[in-house]
């Protein structure tokens, strides 16, 4: 019986999820000017992989990531600046898809909180100093 | 100065709601598309397979609501929701869809397997579609109303228990 099932383990295939298709031309390719394949490398490192939900479209192996790349490149030798395109992006699939957060009040707890932690810890400290001395 | 020594534990009773809270509602990891209540982007795709229109915006703003079904051959809860979308069109649901990163010998084998609810179907071999859309992967299904707006998203597969909401969706969009 173990044996069995060893011999299947061997034979089994792991259920296809991608497609047969290449990937996209600019998905993997450089753009062949230096500054407008270095605009598109620093944007591809700031937006979040949609598969692969904690990587960046730069760092991911899925499909769905080097599409994102190609339109990444393909918009930044059309002469869009990097911002458009992350506007772009933004505007479908919200905040999230940027690895920079936007500036809004509903972010603004996140920036004050290493403030306020800081303050904390001053405090503890001089409750301790004090006891001491 | 005794009431100092709780803090620690308020601390821990707080990490232990917050732990006991995401394990019992767990977090929502689909991302929405944020064009709904918006016009589609324009687009106009190539026939995915022969013998079958393709795809374009100006199909979809055709005066009647309609469903456009985002999927691939490859994606195997595609295959779950075909039987779905067959009973959605029996019921007069006008359905177009949008095939990712496709082949026609592909498309034209999943449609001979699990039949074929679409008028019109897309071939978006570089998924440029769906990221102009919003849609993150398949299958999804939006609804568009007559003028060509996105009323509603259904991500991932449409199954028996969702056919209501869709009827509603695009009752709702006429």
């Amino acid at each position: 019986m173990k044996r069995a099932l060893f011999a299947l383990l061997l034979i089994a295939a792991p259920l296809r999820a991608d497609s047969d298709l290449p990937p996209a031309r600019w998905a993997n390719e450089q753009l062949p000017d230096a500054r407008q394949e270095a605009a598109a490398t620093a944007l591809m490192g700031e937006i979040r992989c949609l598969v692969c939900q904690g990587q960046s479209i730069a760092d991911s192996d899925a499909e769905m990531a080097g599409d994102m790349r190609a339109l990444v490149r393909e918009r930044i030798a059309r002469g869009e600046s990097p911002g458009a395109v992350r506007r772009w992006l933004v505007e479908r699939y919200g905040a999230w898809v940027s690895y920079r957060p936007p500036n809004e009040p509903l972010s603004w707890p996140l920036w004050a909180a290493p403030i306020a932690l800081l303050v904390a810890g001053g405090w503890l400290l001089r409750g301790r100093f004090r006891r001491r001395a | 100065m005794n009431r100092a020594r709780f803090i620690p534990l308020i601390v821990f009773a707080l990490i232990v709601v917050a732990v006991a809270w995401r394990l019992a509602v767990p977090r929502d990891d689909r991302v929405a598309s944020k064009l709904e209540g918006q016009q589609l982007p324009a687009f106009a795709l190539p026939p995915a397979l022969p013998g079958k229109p393709g795809l374009a915006s100006a199909d979809l703003a055709s005066g009647s609501p309609r469903l456009v079904n985002v999927f691939a051959s490859w994606c195997v809860p595609c295959a779950a929701e075909a039987p779905v979308l067959l009973e959605l069109k029996r019921r007069g649901v006008k359905i177009d869809a949008i095939a990712i990163r496709d082949r026609p010998e592909d498309v034209a084998a999943f449609l001979a397997r699990y039949g074929d609810p679409f008028e019109r179907i897309g071939g978006d071999s570089e998924s440029r579609v769906q990221i102009a859309l919003g849609s993150s992967g398949v299958p999804e299904s939006f609804v568009i109303d007559g003028k060509g707006v996105i009323r509603a998203q259904h991500i991932g597969p449409i199954m028996e228990q969702d056919i209501s909401g869709i009827l509603a969706a695009l009752e709702a969009a006429r």
